[in-house]
């Protein structure tokens, strides 16, 4: 553990499981869609969705969605912050089911598709991301992470991961789709993928999203 | 970690505790004291702007449980407190009052307790001149010490009650001060162990869940518990318990306390007439 940890981090009020974890976990899907989505719709579950008003969780999802800063003070108006940007926005209140108190999930519809990514906010602003388009995983983003989505065809993961040079630190697989052949493979590295451009090349990929690991300190 | 590993380091290697802290952060995780210095500046530095925008300011928090407090304070003249304990205590209100208004502050340790060691630093700064580079010095001392409740303990509320989150920033904030007007660790670990022992058991019970009532004015009272420790151990006042077996005492305090006093809202105060009808109201205005 870093003292840093402790002394830290500089943030936007009031609970740091309630409203940084939170926006964490939206920052995570911004990352990793490279953009402002179109519509977004946030399902709240357990604590999250008894407490989000008084804790501010809504408007920490939906600044992290926009991408701002963790200890931006415009957090507190990013409903109007949305409504400038052209973002439409729903708050959902759900039953996940066994999963964590504070946990979200986030459907995004972009300019390319829809995607549906569900986190966990585990204390001291600590995340899990748990699921990325039906991909059971346990992202703490604390890794540079690649997911790839590729053809279901023998000898892709091998592919992928011979144009990998960064050292793996945790890989997760899983089909998506049988009648589309498509998997979703998603790589923890231990230092960013040089020529991430090559591996779009590949036929056996079809997208590729890269989310840098997330200093928050 | 044991704090006292660090006061031994830095007996047999010479150099002040801070540097110790420093060194011994890079042994543990290879980073680089320069940086974790760096680092440590920046964070003192939003610590005292955030206490500077804040101070005395009315807030409009939430759930509107709280808000002016800050601003009452900051406009009476005191009766029997000093002027630093004073001036801490309208800090450690602003602070913590613009938390729960959605405004910047540092979890130092958490968010809940963000106003003990701001207030101290401020007041250490503006009363008693203190320059940012000692501050800076006292800041990671105040790091090493929350570093070993949080191994031993937790900083979480939810997992051993608010002993962990104010009782933990209360000895940050005594450490801070003590180190920043004496450098003796000693005097730092009795300072530490007073307020811990002045703060066991402390139950975490906010209203409804959120970090209003009582955290609030539990920040402030806290400012002043370190005060009053720091200002004992200053003058060569013992614990006579060793921190670090106060802190593993806390550790086991933590996990006798039952569920309703870690953070659920459902025990303690939360669970009073008054509490229950706030709650209702809020409520009813669709929060």
């Amino acid at each position: 553990m870093n003292f840093l940890q402790i002394i830290g981090p500089v943030m936007i009020g009031p609970s740091s499981s309630h409203t940084l974890g939170a926006m964490r976990i939206s920052k995570f899907v911004h990352k990793m869609i490279g953009e402002i989505p179109k519509y977004v719709e946030f399902y709240m579950h357990g604590s999250f969705a008894k407490t989000f008003k008084g804790h501010g969780t809504d408007r920490a999802l939906l600044a992290g969605i926009l991408g701002l800063k963790y200890d931006d003070e415009r957090i507190k108006d990013s409903y109007s912050l949305a409504r400038k940007m052209n973002l439409e926005c729903s708050f959902i209140t759900v039953d996940l089911g066994n999963v964590h108190p504070n946990t979200v999930r986030i459907k995004v519809q972009t300019q390319k598709g829809q995607h549906e990514i569900e986190g966990s906010s585990v204390g001291g602003g600590a995340i899990r991301i748990i699921k990325i388009d039906n991909v059971e995983c346990e992202l703490a983003w604390e890794y540079d992470t690649l997911m790839i989505l590729n053809k279901d065809e023998p000898g892709a993961l091998s592919k992928i991961l011979s144009r990998m040079e960064a050292n793996i630190a945790n890989l997760f697989l899983k089909r998506i789709n049988l009648l589309q052949a498509t998997a979703l493979t998603i790589i923890e590295l231990d230092s960013p993928p040089e020529r991430l451009d090559e591996l779009l090349e590949l036929p056996c990929v079809l997208e590729c999203y890269f989310v840098p690991k997330d200093d928050f300190l | 970690m044991k704090f006292s590993e660090l006061t031994s380091m830095e007996e047999k290697i010479d150099q002040p505790l801070h540097e110790v802290v420093l060194l011994s952060q890079m042994l543990e995780d290879g980073s680089d004291p320069i940086e974790l210095r760096n680092k440590t500046r920046i964070i003192l530095d939003a610590m005292l702007d955030i206490c500077e925008k804040n101070y005395g300011r009315a807030q409009k928090t939430l759930t509107g449980l709280c808000g002016d407090n800050a601003h009452l304070f900051s406009r009476w003249q005191p009766q029997m407190m000093g002027e630093f304990n004073y001036f801490a205590t309208v800090t450690a209100l602003s602070v913590i009052e613009a938390n729960a208004a959605m405004g910047r502050i540092v979890a130092c340790p958490t968010a809940g307790s963000c106003g003990v060691v701001p207030a101290m630093a401020y007041a250490l700064r503006k009363i008693k001149k203190i320059s940012i580079d000692c501050l800076v010095d006292a800041l990671i001392v105040a790091g090493a010490v929350g570093k070993c409740i949080a191994q031993t303990v937790s900083i979480s509320g939810a997992v051993a009650g608010c002993q962990a989150e104010i009782g933990t920033a209360t000895a940050m904030a005594s450490a801070m001060a003590v180190y920043s007007l004496s450098k003796d660790s000693k005097r730092v670990s009795h300072a530490a162990a007073l307020s811990l022992k002045s703060l066991m058991g402390l139950v975490c019970d906010p209203v409804g869940g959120f970090v209003e009532i009582p955290c609030v004015k539990r920040n402030a009272v806290a400012v002043n518990i370190a005060i009053s420790t720091a200002e004992m151990a200053l003058c060569g006042i013992r614990s006579v318990i060793p921190l670090d077996e106060v802190i593993e005492a806390m550790a086991r305090v933590g996990r006798s306390l039952p569920e309703e006093l870690r953070e659920t809202g459902l025990g303690g105060i939360a669970s009073t007439k008054t509490a229950t009808d706030l709650l209702e109201k809020i409520r009813g205005e669709s929060l």
